[in-house]
């Protein structure tokens, strides 16, 4: 592994299937008596999370005291950042501590890449801006591998806000360097320009992009980052986009169902459908606990050579 | 190899008076084919199924993150299907050496319950001990110099039962 997980774009296919198969064996201690495990002892990480989470923040903080590191978590809300503190100040007085690793979540894209060059703890990415969150990628992958077997060959339709999406340029380029066959859809106001040449089908009609599909992602709408009016009412979306019991049955017949959460219902996603049988969004939760004791561990040992933190060491 | 396991076995039988409460865990690798072997004796001699789980250490190993450079150890499933408590734990392993993995899969084991107690089988001991650790079921005591490296070859993984010595 590298010295930090910023993003799928610097993972391998070897490397991204070296972590779902370590998740593999993290899963087991997650149904033990005693879920715990000695190999993080001494291991200092931090949680430092500029933007609210509850999935992420939690999924992090059990799996690294499953793995019995020493955790700490910021809510940036009670921290020095509110008295004007830049991000790079509070990464080098972090730093100044020697923590192992950090794990980020700014609402800024490339804010983990700034600390990564400022930092010698390993940066874990857990969602910069609009541009990637590795490890939902990951759990994802890891849930429609659970269910599917494999990951080449599927048709996955990813449905939603594709424009505000870090899940989405994560899943994309993880899906597509894994050889699925990747469509995405959604209102032409946010799909984003040039989205295709990152190797997926684009319609803005979504039965087409669900039809045959083995799986559908549903995107959240992030009203939170929408500056403008991208479609008329949320009403309206969910007529035109929403994943209804109706579309799913244009899919295949053993579809899985995803969303990274939080879901609106009656949005993007019927309750119906959310609730129903084909839906793995709970599954995708309780995965996510064992893809990151993967990443924790993996990324807790040597560096490749050649990287920087092998420089700097 | 055929024979060292069947004298174990018997050795097994021999010192256990109730095979019901004998269950085997394996270490990862070699240890797990040799586990379901021996059971497979004790089944043909006793007509009773001894139940058969598989441990890995990896995540307990004591030279964990002491490297600079170079990937970590994979990580592969752990699955004992059975409760130990109260079992007498029969731990099973291709070499003891230094006896790290030992003290790895006891501290491993023990997450698991409290077993009666446990024993440990091996198919070679090469000396060398680091820790004060003794194998209560030997295959072959077989005198090394440290310059060398112990490598069991099975069947089920390597397509041939052999024990080879490297310099």
């Amino acid at each position: 592994m590298k010295k930090d997980l910023l993003g799928i774009a610097d993972l391998s296919c070897d490397e991204i299937y070296r972590i779902l198969d370590t998740a593999e064996a993290m899963r087991e201690i997650g149904g033990r008596t005693i879920k715990k495990v000695p190999t993080l002892r001494g291991k200092t990480v931090v949680n430092l999370f500029y933007e609210a989470s509850t999935r992420t923040r939690t999924s992090f903080e059990i799996a690294e005291k499953r793995l019995s590191a020493d955790t700490l978590s910021i809510a940036v809300a009670t921290s020095s950042v509110q008295k004007g503190e830049t991000l790079v100040d509070t990464a080098m007085n972090l730093e100044a501590m020697a923590p192992d690793m950090i794990v980020v979540r700014h609402a800024s894209s490339g804010a983990c890449h700034l600390m990564s060059r400022i930092c010698r703890s390993r940066i874990i990415n857990a969602g910069d801006g609009m541009h990637e969150h590795p490890t939902q990628a990951l759990l994802d992958a890891f849930t429609i591998r659970q269910r599917k077997k494999r990951l080449d060959g599927l048709k996955v339709a990813i449905v939603g806000d594709l424009l505000h999406s870090r899940v989405l340029r994560s899943n994309v380029l993880l899906l597509t360097k894994l050889g699925a066959e990747v469509w995405v859809s959604g209102p032409p106001t946010l799909v984003p320009p040039g989205i295709d040449r990152f190797g997926v089908r684009v319609s803005t009609a979504v039965d087409e992009a669900v039809a045959d599909a083995d799986v559908i992602m549903m995107l959240r709408i992030q009203q939170e980052r929408m500056q403008g009016a991208f479609f008329p009412s949320l009403r309206e979306y969910f007529n035109v986009f929403g994943l209804t019991t109706e579309r799913v049955k244009r899919a295949k017949r053993d579809v899985i169902i995803m969303h990274p959460g939080p879901m609106n219902r009656g949005v993007e996603i019927a309750s119906e459908v959310a609730d129903g049988p084909y839906s793995v969004i709970l599954e995708q939760v309780a995965n996510g606990v064992a893809v990151r004791m993967a990443v924790l561990y993996l990324l807790a040992g040597g560096v490749e050579e050649g990287s920087h933190a092998e420089a700097a060491a | 190899m055929a024979r060292s396991l069947a004298r174990i076995a018997h050795e097994i039988l021999e010192r256990n008076k109730s095979v019901e409460e004998l269950a085997l865990v394996g270490i990862r690798s070699r240890g797990v084919p040799l586990a379901r072997r021996i059971a497979a004796i004790i089944r043909d001699i006793s007509r009773h199924d001894v139940p058969t789980g598989a441990l890995d250490i990896t995540l307990y190993r004591d030279d964990l993150m002491r490297h600079a450079v170079g990937a970590q150890p994979v990580v592969r499933s752990t699955e004992i299907p059975f409760p130990i408590t109260d079992k007498r734990i029969l731990l099973v392993d291709d070499v003891l050496y230094t006896g790290r993995t030992i003290r790895a899969a006891l501290d491993a084991l023990i997450e698991f319950g409290r077993p009666k107690a446990i024993q440990l089988i091996v198919l070679v001991d090469r000396g060398h001990r680091e820790l004060p650790i003794k194998a209560d079921y030997v295959g072959k005591n077989l005198p090394t110099s440290l310059s060398e490296s112990v490598q069991v070859h099975l069947t089920e993984l390597d397509g041939r039962d052999e024990v080879e010595i490297q310099r």
